[in-house]
């Protein structure tokens, strides 16, 4: 491999990795706090397309951004709703986001399939950094969003982690009948946890749309926001290990989109497999590993005082 | 409850609303609420929400042909749906019906494609089985790591929905492309000796399969046994394996059948209708099957009528891109419908307690 | 009564709290002064805990008042509580297993506000700890530690808050002996600082070793409130119980042949971790033999090993001379076993389901329930009303099971166990939780089972029900018998030492 190749590879994996990191950083805040989110595919679809309007109508990006979020966000706060307040199945009423989001999705986004974006991301380059051997043309020499990944991850592990705030974030995934005896207001937390979360994945959807493709079309994320569950889990809900999962996925999609480039004589169809079935591969390995045990022990049940 | 208290007997409050009734009632208002808040975002995005579900309404019942339309669509649907009630009675989330549903379709295709000189009488119950078959076996892909080492149902279901429909690229793109078809991704059509007898119009045997499955499914799960442990499963886990249920057992059978169901219905759709293999075999039957399943809170005879309902929304849906209204508005009614419900009956649940409540302080307020 | 007292702290008056199916508190009236400690006796059910956990916050009361120093409060949460100087150490732990200690401690305070540096939250709760004399390192993982130190975090935890009148749910409940003069000396030191102490128990001897007033609950209200000095056990019990307890007569065992062999066997827990480590027993026809142990030493895992429930790692276990060991479940069943799971909720019984469907939940695969593949509802209906029937459980064939009383629920639990017309039986925690009544009604039970030939294996955290039940008395601790007494020899002290492993061979 050249080392043209090698950094091609290399900024296709982080490209491909950044929706995935927004995604799951978000399901992971969720997770942590008790409350199982499965409407990420939803959510990061109709950020994408939040997005995508945005920027057609204000031609500003950050605006897109900010409307991607927004939009998800929404359909989280709804999500919370249901499972926070109304104590509904945490299952169902994510898989009704997830359909909802997409159907939602498609009928907003129908008159703008085909138009082009008129201001997408574009690659900046790290002054200095940018003149690394290898790494300063694929790590970076990215656009703004994706510097924005690589601040974001350290900063949530510190949060969630180093701070009062996270630590009583992680108390109402673990216990929340622990933290309501200790005065913490586990309803407030769960809320904010799944909105938050909820706009990351918007903000996982709007790079698909701003940054990465950069346009919409039907069903944009094609499972992406299922693979982002998944990570989650092959994270153990960690945000530092996250950053691997993401970046391992990423290069086995930018593989497959790259497969000519390196030589590789394979089916297109089989190679856009991989990822899913490189999933299910991982997610069977932790299931012999029996790696779930680290999950928040409150996940997916809900929270009432007198019962 | 709290912590061991006083015990008094309920007075066993006779509620004003039987408790089904109120099911249905909420169901209903989620429902109305749902074409409400469709209607809004119709409204909102330029097109009359009334002239657009009167469209779809006369798209979906309002001839001879719409009402044939719609039945041939509900075929699949209750299928879809009589497997995803096996499942999620026994607890388990297989939302991977779609997938199953297509591959399902390929096992039998595979025998219309290879062997289409053979009788009717061979070739066509070949199908059946080869399509119960291949939707099993997709559903035991997932199956078998669940039942033995927990690996978690959902997302393992639904990413082989992605998987299965990349097979069908494969396939149409590959070796069972039609030569004749320009580089179009489809297979050739099926021998007349493929596909199943019409009952009426444009209405097949299948129908007769999905009203069959249902007694069966229905039966199974009342009146068996098996039914019982799988019930017991889906209602409390430990307590099966506590008395010493086979658990392990159970969860692969529920899965196989719920995925030789759907396969069952993947066979009645190339079978049937669509004649050939093809991108888009399903338009999202196995996910509408979810909000079906739901609606008819996981009772085989109440999802016919709502597999009927649903199949006129498709078609509905299909009936308003004339008009330039997106047929996405269909599925995001179907979702908007589950969530809708989903927090009335949570909403319900809750109503109930409180009334349960005040009862119980009114009886205990008298005697104090 | 209170003239010549300091004010009081805290005072409740005319609380009532209902819960469906349950008067809690129906007018309870209630003050707490500095520098005592407050017993508050009553059988379970009788609505202390629920009277804490209004104090706590953490319920809202449906009717009456609180005062705290004089000034009426509503405590809308926790945190409103502990901020008026309320701390409870509750029955079942408030702690984060995954959490360590420091973090537990820290869990819902103000200080530090916003960041948590590691260094500096560990010197916090070392400084606290020694400065109360409390021995632990802020570094552990609560869930590593033993229930003991799991309780003494509680206690720094509410010691942290600053609070002025410390709550005890049931404290001595899940502690061995030893365990519960350190607990007491503990309560002595912090009463001695002006605060004062709540003690929540239904164990006369306790209560009467540690409190210096003593008010009995019964039924929701206050029974009889008196000084310690003119109370005596008589007076208490009868306050608390509102009759005498019929003793119970006791019957030779017939005892006869063997039944059910354990040898050596070994099984994982939960988490993976040795939790059964070379068990041993015997149990034979028309015997009842208790394993008496604080809970969480294997009792719950050797019970499931034996049932089928759980893989040994190894040993063997006959029923009735057939080696049952991995054997299936249902097929140890089959061969007569009965079994009563620790959790009625999750084990047990199937909460959504009617009377009918759980009467049937261990024999739905036998003639007549199930004939010729099908589930017959006659059958299963009349089988559901002869339990009803024949063990006085107060419920219609119809109602889900999630709508009966604890005690009903038990009652049902233990009824269609015992009808499988079992050779042995193995119970855990069988009264766990349960009112009077009902408590009566299961060892009723189990005393008819062991007259009928059957062999019982019974395993409970009381210690009283062991020694009042069984013939032979079992000690499990670490995962093995470290003991084994007839019930005529069994000596109290001598159990309390094997039970916290003081008494276990080098």
């Amino acid at each position: 491999m050249s080392e043209d190749q090698l950094v091609r590879l290399l900024a296709a994996t982080i490209a491909m990795g950044t929706p995935l990191v927004f995604a799951a950083f978000g399901e992971i805040l969720a997770e942590s706090s008790g409350v199982l989110n499965l409407g990420v595919e939803g959510m990061m679809l109709v950020g994408a397309v939040a997005a995508f309007i945005a920027v057609v109508v204000t031609g500003s990006p950050w605006l897109g951004v900010v409307a991607g979020m927004l939009g998800a966000g929404a359909l989280a706060a709804g999500h919370a709703l249901l499972t926070v307040t109304l104590r509904a199945d945490q299952v169902t009423a994510g898989l009704a986001l997830a359909l909802f989001g997409g159907g939602l999705s498609s009928f907003l986004g129908k008159s703008y399939i085909g138009v082009p974006n008129p201001a997408p991301f574009a690659a900046i380059s790290v002054p200095g950094l940018s003149q690394l051997p290898i790494l300063g043309r694929s790590v970076f020499t990215q656009d703004a969003l994706v510097y924005v990944s690589y601040v974001m991850i350290p900063l949530g592990w510190w949060w969630l982690y180093r701070t009062r705030p996270g630590l009583h974030l992680r108390a109402c995934g673990e216990s929340p009948g622990t933290a309501d005896a200790m005065g913490i207001g586990v309803v407030a937390i769960r809320y904010a946890s799944v909105i938050v979360g909820g706009m990351f994945a918007g903000l996982g959807g709007a790079y698909l749309s701003l940054a990465y493709v950069p346009a919409w079309t039907e069903n944009l994320t094609a499972g992406l926001g299922w693979i982002a569950l998944a990570l989650v889990i092959f994270a153990t809900w960690n945000p530092l290990r996250l950053v691997f999962g993401a970046y391992l996925f990423g290069s086995v999609e930018a593989m497959g989109f790259r497969a000519q480039v390196l030589g590789i004589q394979a089916n297109t169809i089989v190679l856009r497999m991989m990822p899913y079935v490189a999933t299910l591969t991982v997610m069977l390995l932790l299931a012999f590993w029996r790696r779930r045990l680290a999950m928040p022990s409150a996940l997916g049940l809900p929270y009432s005082r007198e019962q | 409850m709290a912590d061991a208290t006083l015990a008094i007997e309920r007075p066993a409050p006779r509620p004003r609303i039987p408790e089904w009734v109120e099911a249905i009632l909420v169901r209903l208002a989620g429902i109305v609420a749902a074409l409400l808040v469709c209607a809004v975002l119709l409204l909102l995005q330029g097109y009359h929400p009334l002239l657009a579900y009167a469209d779809m309404a006369v798209g979906a019942f309002g001839s001879r042909f719409a009402i044939e339309q719609t039945l041939l669509k509900a075929i699949p649907l209750m299928l879809t749906t009589l497997g995803v009630t096996l499942t999620f009675t026994a607890g388990l989330w297989n939302i991977g019906a779609e997938g199953q549903l297509t591959i399902g379709a390929l096992a039998a295709a595979w025998l219309a494609l290879n062997h289409p000189s053979l009788p009717a009488l061979v070739l066509l119950p070949g199908m059946v089985l080869l399509g119960l078959l291949g939707g099993a076996l997709w559903a035991l892909v997932p199956a078998v790591p669940r039942a033995y080492v927990g690996m978690n149902e959902v997302i393992s279901t639904l990413l082989l929905n992605y998987v299965a429909l990349l097979v069908v690229d494969y396939l149409v793109f590959g070796s069972w492309a039609d030569p004749t078809a320009f580089n179009f991704p489809y297979s050739p059509a099926f021998s007349d000796t493929a596909r199943l007898p019409m009952l009426f119009g444009d209405v097949h045997l299948g129908l007769v399969f999905a009203l069959a499955a249902t007694v069966v499914v229905a039966a199974a799960l009342g009146h068996t046994p098996w039914g019982y442990e799988i019930r017991t499963s889906g209602a409390s886990p430990g307590a099966a394996r506590y008395a010493g249920m086979p658990v392990t057992r159970n969860i692969l059978v529920a899965m196989a059948a719920s995925g030789a169901l759907s396969g069952l219905a993947g066979m009645a759709e190339v079978s049937g209708m669509i004649f050939r293999v093809q991108q888009g075999l399903s338009p999202g039957y196995g996910y509408s099957a979810i909000i079906i399943a739901w609606l008819a809170k996981l009772n085989p005879w109440a999802a016919v009528p709502v597999a009927i309902l649903f199949a006129g929304l498709l078609n509905g849906g299909f009936a308003l891109q004339t008009s330039k209204v997106p047929a996405a508005i269909t599925y995001m009614i179907q979702a908007a419908i589950l969530f809708l419900v989903v927090a009335g009956e949570s909403l319900l649940a809750r109503v109930r307690r409180a009334r349960a409540a005040a009862a119980q302080k009114a009886a205990l307020g008298g005697a104090r | 009564m209170a003239d010549a007292r300091p004010p009081a702290l805290v005072e409740l008056r005319g609380i009532v709290k209902v819960f469906p199916g349950a008067l809690a508190n129906a007018g309870i009236d209630l003050a707490i002064y500095p520098g005592e400690v407050l017993a508050l006796l009553g059988e379970n059910g009788a609505g202390k805990t629920t009277l804490m956990n209004i104090l706590s916050g953490l319920y809202r009361p449906d009717e009456g008042e609180i005062r705290v120093v004089g000034e009426r409060v509503v405590l809308r949460s926790p945190r409103d509580a502990i901020e008026r100087g309320i701390g409870m150490v509750h029955q079942h732990f408030r702690l984060v297993e995954r959490f360590t200690v420091a973090e537990n401690v820290l869990l819902g305070s103000h200080t530090p506000r916003f960041r948590l540096s590691p260094g500096q939250v560990l010197e916090h709760v070392r400084a606290l700890g020694a400065r109360h004399e409390i021995a632990l390192d802020p570094r552990a993982y609560v869930g590593d530690l033993s229930v003991g130190e799991r309780q003494r975090v509680e206690i720094l935890k509410v010691l942290y808050r600053g609070s002025r009148v410390l709550i005890f749910d049931e404290p001595t409940a899940v502690l061995a002996p030893p365990e519960v003069d350190s607990l007491f000396a503990g309560i002595r030191r912090i009463v001695g600082e002006g605060r004062a102490v709540v003690f929540i128990s239904h164990k006369l001897d306790e209560v009467l070793r540690i409190a210096t007033r003593i008010v009995v609950l019964r039924h929701g209200r206050v029974a009889g409130a008196m000084p310690r000095a003119e109370a005596t056990p008589g007076k208490l019990a009868t306050l608390m119980v509102g009759r005498e307890i019929p003793s119970r007569p006791r019957v030779a065992a017939a005892r006869g042949s063997l039944r059910l062999r354990v040898e050596d066997v070994a099984a994982r827990g939960e988490r993976g971790y040795l939790a059964v480590d070379g068990a041993s027993l015997t149990v034979h026809s028309g015997e009842i033999v208790g394993v008496a142990g604080v809970a969480g030493n294997g009792q719950a895992e050797l019970a499931e090993t034996i049932a089928g429930i759980r893989a040994p790692l190894r040993g063997r276990v006959w029923l009735d001379e057939h080696d049952v060991t991995t054997r299936p479940a249902r097929e140890i069943r089959e061969r007569g076993l009965a079994f009563i799971p620790e959790d009625r909720h999750r084990q047990g019984l199937v909460p959504a389901f009617n009377v009918v469907e759980n009467a049937i939940l261990t024999c739905y695969a036998r003639a007549p329930i199930s004939r010729g593949g099908l589930l017959r509802r006659r059958p299963a209906r009349t089988h559901a009303r002869r339990l009803v029937e024949a063990f006085q459980i107060q419920a219609s064939l119809e109602t889900p099971v999630r709508a009966l009383s604890g005690g009903n629920q038990q009652r049902l639990l233990v009824a269609r166990e015992a009808a499988q017309e079992p050779k042995v039986l193995v119970a855990l925690h069988p009264t766990a939780g349960l009112d009077v009544a009902s408590t009566e009604a299961v060892h009723r039970i189990l005393l008819e089972l062991r007259a009928r030939g059957v062999a019982v294996l019974l395993v409970s955290e009381h210690l009283d029900e062991v020694l009042a039940l069984s013939d032979r008395v079992l000690v499990m601790y670490r995962g093995r018998i470290v003991h084994e007494r007839p019930a005529s020899h069994a000596d109290v002290d001598e159990i309390g030492l094997y039970m916290t492993g003081v008494g276990e061979p080098p």
